[in-house]
């Protein structure tokens, strides 16, 4: 399978990505490791007349500390987020999640911010940055600004970025010795998750956050709000599918995607109370 | 446009389309048939190669984003007739029964052993998720990724 035909350009900086996507608009799309949008390309399920590679702004690929939070380009690949020993340090559950997005192939080629970007609900690091609070950082042709993850996803593969801006960083907060857990539910090696969760807990303060449980990644607030008032983890994980509208599909119905929620938010509050 | 990379310590320059993919300008252009294409979706693994030392699927790759770089097949690993390391301990442990999937395996592993040079048995069967076996023959693909982990 080949893509339909489509003009290549290659962009050297943030800025000069932005003043491409700005001279093309619509029929543009970023290409940062190509592991969602080529496979789409493939299909035909997309067909931009023009890819700007912004693969090679190696300014974007960095993980950096800073302060409270953990900064990280948005060209940095998963293979080096998985192995990067500041994230291992401070923010485990990512560098974690990260060495479960595909398999190693796709881990050397894909990005964070690509991942992100693409706003899949069925990805492992939405969901996960989700959990962890994070910060993503968007640059456009008038400036940068700053969107909580938790404003970000809008519906399936979309996002608050408008048309002509670019995910530059993704900040993390460090989780500051937070216990914390990642659980994916697949039937196949290096399948998207049919449900998964990411969690975080420190005392009485959790994040969770789940996979593939409606049209964009879900903050269960309601669990994190149940363990802020004392309750047990059994009586918190019933409550993971409050704020969730699961669909239905080859690999599991909405109600079997309910219960695996509440089995795994469950296992995962138990592993990070720990 | 043009494309130049290095294909197995061969300098390469080639015109391609932009939308020509890593696998099909290395079989096509390049006539080096020995990287397969399989599910031609990223899920098998069989066009497994190196770019910049790093394993990648070159069915999910553009030869566009592969210019500048060093690209490794198959073909690049066997020095005349002393074949690979990796090579030999498929050879020797019977690492595969039809071989579709053997150049991508062997590819996937070596990529597997640079970055952990001792894995486990459990690194090793994590570390090939990427990469199936329709004859399901997985267990001596394991045996010689670690007997060449001892090499």
């Amino acid at each position: 399978m080949i893509p339909a035909p489509f003009d290549y350009k290659r962009a050297g900086s943030a800025a000069e990505a932005i003043s491409l996507i700005g001279q093309y608009g619509d029929e543009a799309k970023f290409l940062a490791g190509g592991h969602s949008l080529l496979p789409m390309m493939k299909l035909r399920l997309a067909q931009p007349a023009v890819l700007i590679d912004i693969a090679r702004i190696t300014d974007l690929s960095y993980i950096r500390e800073s302060g409270d939070h953990i900064a990280i380009g948005a060209l940095t690949r998963h293979h080096d987020v998985e192995n990067s020993p500041v994230l291992k340090q401070h923010v485990p559950l990512l560098a974690h999640a990260a060495s479960h997005v595909g398999d190693p192939q796709v881990r050397h080629r894909g990005t964070i911010g690509g991942s992100i970007a693409h706003a899949d609900t069925a990805s492992d690091l939405p969901a996960t940055t989700l959990a962890l609070g994070a910060t993503y950082v968007v640059q456009g042709p008038n400036g940068t600004r700053e969107i909580a993850a938790k404003d970000f996803y809008k519906s399936y593969f979309e996002s608050d970025l408008a048309p002509d801006e670019m995910l530059t960083e993704i900040r993390v907060p460090k989780m500051n010795g937070a216990g914390w857990s990642f659980q994916k539910f697949n039937r196949r090696a290096q399948d998207w998750a049919i449900v998964g969760v990411a969690a975080w807990r420190r005392g009485n303060e959790s994040g969770v956050g789940l996979v593939n449980m409606g049209p964009t990644p879900i903050l269960a607030s309601a669990v994190s709000s149940a363990i802020a008032g004392g309750a047990s983890v059994a009586d918190a994980a019933a409550l993971a599918t409050a704020e969730s509208s699961p669909s239905s599909d080859l690999n599991a119905s909405a109600e079997y995607r309910e219960h695996l929620a509440k089995v795994l938010v469950r296992r995962a509050l138990e592993q990070s109370s720990n | 446009m043009k494309i130049q990379m290095t294909v197995n310590g061969v300098p390469r320059e080639n015109d391609v389309e932009p939308r020509t993919l890593l696998v099909q300008y290395i079989r096509e252009q390049l006539g080096l048939t020995g990287t397969n294409i399989g599910c031609d979706t990223s899920s098998c693994g069989a066009c497994t190669v190196h770019v910049n030392g790093e394993s990648v699927k070159s069915c999910t790759m553009l030869a566009a984003q592969a210019d500048g770089t060093s690209v490794t097949t198959i073909e690049g690993l066997a020095k005349g007739d002393q074949m690979h390391p990796m090579q030999e301990a498929f050879m020797q442990n019977h690492g595969l029964q039809c071989g579709y999937c053997t150049p991508g395996m062997v590819m996937a592993a070596i990529s597997l052993l640079e970055e952990n040079p001792n894995p486990t048995e459990e690194d090793v069967r994590i570390g090939l998720e990427g990469n199936l076996c329709r004859c399901t023959g997985y267990h001596n693909i394991v045996q010689s990724v670690l007997a060449a982990a001892k090499k």
